[in-house]
């Protein structure tokens, strides 16, 4: 017990509230009165880290079939308002107003592929969250193995170098001193030489 | 080539690898992300047909769209940016003489009415897009946003976010003389 008290004196810099002289901090309060206090902040922290449900009841499909498909191709688009969430990560109202477009496209009898073309003919490349492999793309998806070739190839060629010195060059003679430090070592198991 | 010169020269290949790809990311700096470009450019508008404000009154569709040059201006009196643009859309209208349609983007009515009586009506159309639908054909991801249109309806020019003196000077008044020829 005393080891959380002191855990949740821990967080007492964060508080930044006004602090009366002879008042306690607010960070001290929640130490004093733990457990509901640590109950509550993880169960806050918990509901923070759950993900943000985009998708209203009332924009689902009946069919749980068509609902999946629905989910599936809403994660391939890019939200145009956010930028870096999908449309169905977003609250935005556009990003709404394209999931239930792309409901009713499914309803009509589009495939997939259809309905992320129709999003795609309206909003261009950058609508899609992955994409499509052209010119200016090539490097991007290219570029990674690209560079893994160049390495293996790089380090391919190093090692067979290297194995062709070691096997061609002839190991260089030795000095004076090193013959007879070699002849020392060599006659060391002789009794009376050596240390 | 002898066996040490080439040796040398692969030593130079991570400088080049290096080279390469730093230029590539350079040229990629000098994009403005926030440009999205309009998959319409050059492309006939897209077919539609919307009502005017209020029951009665002449709405817009594609049919307006040919025959002369003239802007697409998308707009809300809910967007505080189409507020900043509208008196440049005054003056584009009643000095320059262009003309200028409204798509009146997912707004009230009777919201739309009192900001054009309130800001002044540069349209010579409206037409009133409740559920944003129409919008999603030209592509708009946020109002407000301006479409040049040629004299074959195609869109030839699209402008996002509000229209600042500088962008009708530079470009869309050029932008006009010159379909206009």
């Amino acid at each position: 017990m005393r080891s959380l008290r002191r855990r949740a004196g821990a967080f007492a810099p964060l508080a930044y509230g006004a602090r009366a002289p002879g008042r306690q901090s607010p960070a001290y309060a929640v130490g004093r009165f733990w457990p509901s206090a640590w109950i509550a902040s993880t169960l806050l922290a918990a509901t923070l880290v759950l993900p943000a449900l985009a998708v209203m009841p009332d924009e689902k499909l009946a069919d749980p079939v068509m609902e999946a498909r629905a989910r599936e191709i809403s994660k391939e688009l890019r939200c145009l308002v956010c930028q870096n969430q999908s449309i169905d990560d977003s609250n935005a109202d556009l990003a709404r107003d394209l999931r239930v477009l792309v409901r009713e496209r499914l309803v009509a009898g589009d495939s997939n592929e259809q309905v992320l073309a129709y999003v795609h003919d309206r909003y261009g490349d950058f609508v899609l969250l992955r994409p499509p492999v052209t010119g200016y793309t090539a490097l991007l998806w290219g570029g990674p193995f690209a560079l893994l070739l160049l390495a293996g190839f790089g380090t391919a060629l190093y090692m067979r170098q290297r194995r062709r010195d070691v096997e061609t060059t002839p190991a260089p003679a030795l000095t004076a001193e090193e013959e007879a430090r070699l002849a020392a070592l060599l006659n060391d198991d002789k009794p009376g030489v050596g240390r | 080539m002898s066996a040490v010169t080439r040796h040398r020269l692969l030593l130079l290949l991570p400088l080049a690898v290096f080279l390469i790809l730093g230029g590539y990311f350079a040229l990629g700096l000098t994009r403005d992300p926030s440009i999205l470009p309009s998959m319409l450019i050059d492309k006939p508008a897209p077919v539609f047909a919307l009502p005017g404000l209020s029951e009665g009154e002449k709405g817009l569709s594609k049919a307006d769209l040919t025959g002369k040059v003239q802007l697409i201006n998308v707009f809300a009196s809910w967007c505080a940016p189409c507020r900043v643009e509208h008196p440049l859309l005054m003056r584009l209208a009643n000095e320059q003489g262009v003309t200028i349609h409204a798509i009146n983007y997912k707004d009230k009515p009777d919201a739309a009415k009192a900001f054009l009586a309130q800001m002044g009506n540069p349209y010579t159309s409206i037409g009133a897009d409740k559920d944003g639908r129409v919008a999603i054909d030209f592509g708009v991801y946020g109002v407000p946003e301006t479409y040049v249109i040629d004299r074959q309806g195609r869109v030839r020019y699209r402008h996002v976010g509000p229209l600042m003196p500088f962008d009708v000077d530079e470009k869309i008044l050029p932008m006009i003389r010159e379909l206009s020829k």
